[in-house]
C-alpha cells in the first residue's frame, strides 16, 4: 500500500470512529457534502467559527455562574446558542449536554448548572481535539498528493 | 412558471421564468443571530441554486424589506435579540410581504405553533439540510 492510500485509509477509519463513538452525527456529513472546488475549506472554516464562538460562550458562562446573583436568563440564552451551533455542525455530545444544562437553568439549580458547565467544557474539549486531529490527517493526505475521500 | 439553469459560469444559480417570460434569479434571506448557522444555511441554499443574503436579527430583516429589497423566500430563526422571529414575521406580513417565509427553529411543538401563527408558510426544525430546502425550489 503506498503512502497516500495508507494516509487515506487512516483518515477514513478515524472519521468513521468519530461517527461510531457519537462525537459527530449526520449533520457533519452535510457540511462535508457542501465542500467543493468553489468552497474548498468550508468545513474547516465553519468548525473554526464554532471553536471561536464556543470558547466565547463557555467563558461568558463561567463568569456568570461565579456571580452572587446568577442571571439564569443569560445562562439559558448562552446555552441555547451553544446548543444551536453544536447541532448545526454535528457535535452531538456537546449538544446533548446543552439540553441537560437548560433543564438545570429552568430549575434555577446552581449546582446543576455548574456541573453541566464542567461537563460541557469537557465534551467540547474532547470534540475539539478529535476534529483538530481529523483536519491534521486531511492535511497529511493533501500534502502527500492525495485527495480527501468521500466518506 | 418554469425553472431553468443559467449558463456554465454560474452553473448552480437557478433561474425562474415567470408567466411574462422574464427570467430572474432566486434570492433568499436568512435571518439568524448565530453566524455559524448563517454560514451553513447560506452554503446549503447556495448549493441548491439560491443567492443568499443574511440578516442577524428580525429588525434587520424588517428594515431590509422596508428599504425596498425583495426576496423570493425567507428562512427565519425564532430566537434572536432585538426582534425575534415571531415579531418580525408579524411585522413583515403587516407590511404586505407575501413571499414564502419559512421558520427555522430548535424549539418544540408549542413554540412552533406560535411561530406558524405569526404568518409563516412552513416551519422546519434546525438545522436546515439540502433535503429540507430543495422542495421549496419547486414552489417558487
Amino acid at each position: 500500500m503506498d503512502a497516500v492510500t495508507q494516509l487515506q485509509r487512516q483518515l477514513v477509519d478515524y472519521t468513521n470512529t468519530l461517527f461510531h463513538e457519537g462525537f459527530l452525527d449526520e449533520q457533519f456529513n452535510q457540511l462535508q457534502q457542501l465542500q467543493d472546488e468553489s468552497n474548498p475549506d468550508f468545513v474547516v472554516e465553519v468548525v473554526s467559527l464554532f471553536f471561536q464562538d464556543s470558547e466565547r460562550l463557555l467563558n461568558e458562562l463561567a463568569k456568570i455562574l461565579e456571580q452572587q446573583n446568577i442571571d439564569f436568563k443569560k445562562v439559558d440564552a448562552h446555552v441555547h446558542q451553544l446548543k444551536g451551533s453544536s447541532s448545526s455542525i454535528g457535535a452531538q455530545t456537546v449538544q446533548r449536554v446543552c439540553i441537560a444544562f437548560r433543564n438545570s437553568c429552568e430549575e434555577k439549580n446552581i449546582e446543576g448548572c455548574q456541573k453541566c458547565l464542567q461537563h460541557v467544557k469537557h465534551e467540547y474539549t474532547l470534540v475539539k481535539n478529535k476534529l483538530e486531529t481529523l483536519f491534521k490527517l486531511e492535511q497529511q493526505v493533501l500534502a502527500a498528493g492525495g485527495t480527501i475521500p468521500m466518506y | 412558471m418554469m425553472l431553468g439553469e443559467a449558463g456554465p459560469s454560474s452553473k448552480r444559480i437557478k433561474t425562474v421564468e415567470n408567466d411574462d417570460g422574464i427570467v430572474k434569479q432566486l434570492f433568499t434571506l436568512i435571518v439568524d443571530d448565530d453566524p455559524i448557522v448563517c454560514k451553513i444555511h447560506s452554503s446549503i441554499l447556495n448549493s441548491v441554486g439560491f443567492i443568499a443574503q443574511v440578516a442577524s436579527n428580525g429588525k434587520e430583516a424588517v428594515d431590509l424589506f422596508r428599504s425596498g429589497v425583495t426576496f423570493d423566500i425567507v428562512f427565519i430563526d425564532m430566537d434572536m435579540p432585538i426582534m425575534n422571529g415571531i415579531e418580525a414575521t408579524k411585522q413583515l406580513r403587516a407590511m404586505g410581504v407575501t413571499c414564502k417565509i419559512v421558520g427555522v427553529t430548535s424549539r418544540d411543538n408549542e413554540a412552533k405553533e406560535a411561530f406558524l401563527e405569526a404568518g409563516l408558510d412552513f416551519c422546519h426544525l434546525k438545522p436546515l439540510t439540502v433535503a429540507k430546502v430543495t422542495p421549496f425550489l419547486e414552489l417558487l
